[in-house]
């Protein structure tokens, strides 16, 4: 038996050797744990240990192979969200559940009322929500359609939705993952009030002193098994780190570059506005070799569109790119190749790799016409083979053989792939967006050990990321975007997260355009 | 200026609102499926079997208002095989939908030809009679085109009226916007994607179906082959036109209508100087004008031909 919390408090919800297999992936294996009224637990694992499954069943989305859930000594039937949100259990997905081209209104009420009522209650809604909002400091206009709102406004919807249906149980997936730092600490007070007004939250996470800080109690996963839980009063990340890897962690050291000459370089980047992606204002920005500069700032603020910029997917409206001094025209994928720029994708699935291709063609797509891989017209496998057998050799990819499919790799193998090839010829220049989103603690070392290896000797590297301690740790200087504008940048521990945070939320902005010299 | 002299003339308006009731019912149709992220090109099959069991029950000695429903219940069984082939299966939709055109239109033929073998001509029946609206009739030009119409013309506008209500003031209508846009979404409010996808094909296929029946039962009153002669494929088109709301699209149905009604004067006006092909083909020019104008711009349903399986992220 695991020791109980403290002692009197009754369970609300109570999960009873949950076990459930996608094919040979054992996700959940026995997960058995009680929450109390008024207690806000932590479930903490790195990705892929089984957080997100373990929700979906008690929230009825999967059904287990094993094991029950009780809700208020209740069991809940299997498979039936309807039942899950009729026991008072609401869950704030990781990837909202939202309609965008309805209003905020729209999509609280939905599927509150009874499906044919003739009519809908739309004035008390309105006071219901006000009401709800007021209490608990989320602050939302209820007309406005959810594709005008802010990631973090669609969060406070996400709650709300689920408050308007007086749940007793709040679930939140990775909540923070979209959030700038003031806006976390928002959302923490909102949480503090809820469980004051006795609500019970599972708060799921993968950052350990986030869950230090909220959580009364941790329950840390581990390849699908539960692997301990700790009162959060007597623990510390250390522990709490080693239990969620299993091993002791080593720290990767984080080293200061010494940067040379300017070699890529943004002039007045100016593009116009799309619908979900913010223009950018008037961008410069500069890269040195022998130095990483890390872009810090919440999704969707315009880096998609500058990494494109980049990579020659896009073109700007105004604006140019100048490489070593010389300005560039007839920018393209392909010319960005042929100027040995190292490209480590965002998404990789969508742009990385060829999910369905196998590890040598995925590995010679950035270069299948060239005299090394293709003679006459005709793929020269074997060269493409020794080039995969290469990587996986040097870059210690898990995978069976190259003959695989890359749909068959592990986020962090595949990453590893993408790290190989982008770094195969040391380019000059290295993009590198999102480099270890997803990815376990491993990996994300090993990654950021590479990347400093790639600075030390001498290429320029933009690290684009949303989770500031990596640009903080790894950047020799910041630049923050914030709704298409660049911050002036700023050397390594010049400015506190705090501060970062501010110019990430769009405040302390110059007005006229955005220059990082 | 006879051209522009056209346009003054009630039976002009009278043939515009006459062409556009059959597009009003099945657009709405369309529309409906759409809204709910289920593209329907079985539109054109669909309003084949609206007209063949329309016309057949009346001419069978059903009532006219029978002969509706029949047209209605047809359409929805029909909309019912789309909408398992697509939403439980998750198969193409525009495969599946160009699929129930080309049955719905062989087996309405077939149906045909098994139930009425001897006949050479198409038999008629007693159609829906135009109903003035006292007073309302006697207003100039509009008078007659909006208030001396048959019960089905009325039907149509209150269809839309209807429709709008449904979709942007009651639960289930908001339930139907939402499956449009993000399933998942409905699904994490406990209601099942399932069940509003299929009700809301089977829906809008009855009044698909309805459509086809006003050929038969108010603008003729036959049956013959071909008579949908591409009606559902602009229906398609109209529900675009009109950014997937009712009052836009009603308003396209009515424009298009209007050309339609105006090439025909216009042959006469212009007296065989241009042949009569290239003002059969001007409203159709026209409408690919217009989607190139208003339709660039519109917001679609976002999930909109992608199926839903449930616990797939």
């Amino acid at each position: 038996m695991e020791p109980r919390h403290s002692a009197g408090a009754e369970p609300v919800l109570r999960l009873d050797g949950i076990t459930i297999t996608f094919g040979d992936l054992v996700a959940n294996d026995d997960i058995s744990f009680d929450l109390s009224k008024g207690e806000i637990v932590a479930l903490l694992g790195e990705n892929g240990a089984g957080k997100t499954t373990l929700m979906n069943i008690l929230f009825g989305h999967y059904v287990a192979d094993t094991g029950t859930v009780e809700a208020f000594g209740t069991r809940l039937p299997p498979g039936d969200p309807a039942a899950a949100l009729q026991a008072g259990i609401g869950m704030v997905h990781q990837h909202f559940t939202l309609a965008d081209q309805l209003t905020v209104l729209e999509n609280i009420i939905l599927g509150t009322e009874s499906l044919f009522a003739p009519g809908q209650q739309r004035r008390a809604a309105r006071e219901k929500i006000r009401r709800l909002s007021a209490d608990f400091g989320l602050e939302v206009d209820t007309d406005a359609l959810i594709s005008d709102l802010s990631v973090g406004e669609r969060q406070r919807v996400e709650i709300l939705k689920a408050l308007y249906r007086d749940v007793r149980i709040l679930i939140l997936d990775e909540p923070t993952a979209v959030l700038t730092p003031s806006e976390t600490e928002a959302l923490f007070r909102t949480l503090k009030k809820l469980v004051e007004k006795g609500l019970s939250i599972i708060f799921i996470s993968h950052k350990l002193y986030e869950v230090l800080a909220i959580s009364d109690r941790i329950l840390v996963l581990r390849g699908g098994r539960l692997a301990g839980t700790l009162q959060s009063a007597g623990t510390n990340r250390a522990e709490l780190a080693a239990l969620m890897v299993g091993d002791k962690v080593e720290e990767t050291e984080f080293t200061s570059g010494s940067p040379g000459g300017t070699v890529f370089c943004l002039k007045n980047i100016t593009t116009l506005h799309r619908p979900g992606r913010p223009a950018l204002q008037d961008v410069s920005l500069d890269l040195r070799a022998g130095e990483i500069t890390g872009l810090a700032g919440v999704s969707g603020n315009g880096q998609a569109t500058l990494s494109a910029i980049i990579e020659g997917r896009e073109t700007p409206q105004q604006g140019g790119i100048e490489i070593e001094g010389m300005s560039v025209r007839q920018w393209s994928p392909r010319a960005a190749l042929g100027r040995n720029i190292g490209r480590i994708p965002e998404d990789r699935h969508a742009i990385g790799m060829i999910d369905d291709m196998n590890i040598v063609e995925n590995v010679i797509s950035e270069a299948y016409a060239s005299p090394r891989f293709a003679r006459y017209g005709i793929l020269d496998m074997k060269a493409g083979r020794a080039f995969a057998e290469e990587i996986i050799r040097d870059y210690d990819v898990k995978c069976p053989s190259p003959d695989i499919r890359a749909r068959l790799l592990s986020g962090g193998n595949m990453q590893k792939l993408i790290l190989g090839r982008a770094l195969d010829g040391d380019p000059g220049i290295i993009l590198a967006n999102q480099p270890t989103r997803g990815l376990d603690i491993g990996a994300v070392s090993y990654v950021h050990k590479r990347l400093i290896e790639a600075r030390d000797r001498g290429a320029a590297i933009l690290l684009i990321s949303e989770d500031l301690d990596e640009v903080r740790a790894l950047s020799d200087r910041i630049v923050v975007i914030s709704k298409g504008r660049l911050s002036e940048p700023s050397g390594r521990g010049e400015l506190s997260v705090r501060e970062l945070g501010e110019l990430m939320a769009g405040h302390g902005f110059a007005d006229e355009g955005s220059h990082a010299a | 200026m006879e051209a522009f002299e056209i346009l003054l003339t009630a039976s002009f308006w009278v043939a515009a609102i006459r062409i556009a009731s059959p597009l009003i019912f099945a657009t709405m149709g369309e529309l409906i499926c759409e809204r709910a992220g289920v593209l329907n090109l079985g539109i054109e099959g669909i309003m084949t079997v609206g007209a063949f069991a329309g016309w057949f029950t009346v001419y069978a000695g059903g009532g006219l208002w029978l002969g509706v429903f029949a047209a209605a219940f047809a359409g929805a069984m029909f909309g019912l095989l789309h909408g398992f082939l697509t939403v439980p299966l998750g198969l193409s939709q525009h495969v599946t939908g160009i699929g129930i055109t080309l049955l719905a239109t062989s087996m309405t033929y077939f149906t045909y030809r098994l139930l009425l073998p001897e006949v050479t001509s198409p038999p008629k029946i007693e159609p829906f009679e135009p109903f003035a609206i006292p007073g309302l009739s006697e207003i100039p030009i509009i008078g007659p085109a909006l208030f001396n119409q048959t019960p089905l013309t009325y039907l149509a506008f209150v269809t839309v009226a209807l429709v709008a209500w449904v979709l942007y003031r009651t639960p289930v209508g908001l339930a139907v916007r939402a499956v449009g846009e993000n399933p998942s979404a409905v699904e994490a409010q406990g209601i099942s994607v399932t069940a509003m996808r299929m009700g809301a094909v089977a829906a809008g296929s009855a009044l698909m179906a309805v459509g086809g029946a006003f050929l038969t039962m108010s603008a003729f009153n036959s049956f013959f082959f071909e008579m949908i002669n591409g009606r559902g494929w602009i229906c398609i088109a109209l529900v675009v036109f009109g950014s997937w709301r009712p009052g836009k699209a009603l308003l396209g149905a009515i424009l298009f209508a209007a050309f339609d009604a105006y090439q025909v004067r216009l042959q006469q006006v212009t007296g065989g100087i241009v042949p009569y092909q290239v003002f059969l083909m001007l409203p159709y020019v026209l409408s690919i004008l217009a989607l190139i104008v208003v339709a660039r711009r519109a917001t679609y349903p976002k999930a909109l031909m992608i199926p839903y399986q449930k616990g797939e992220r």
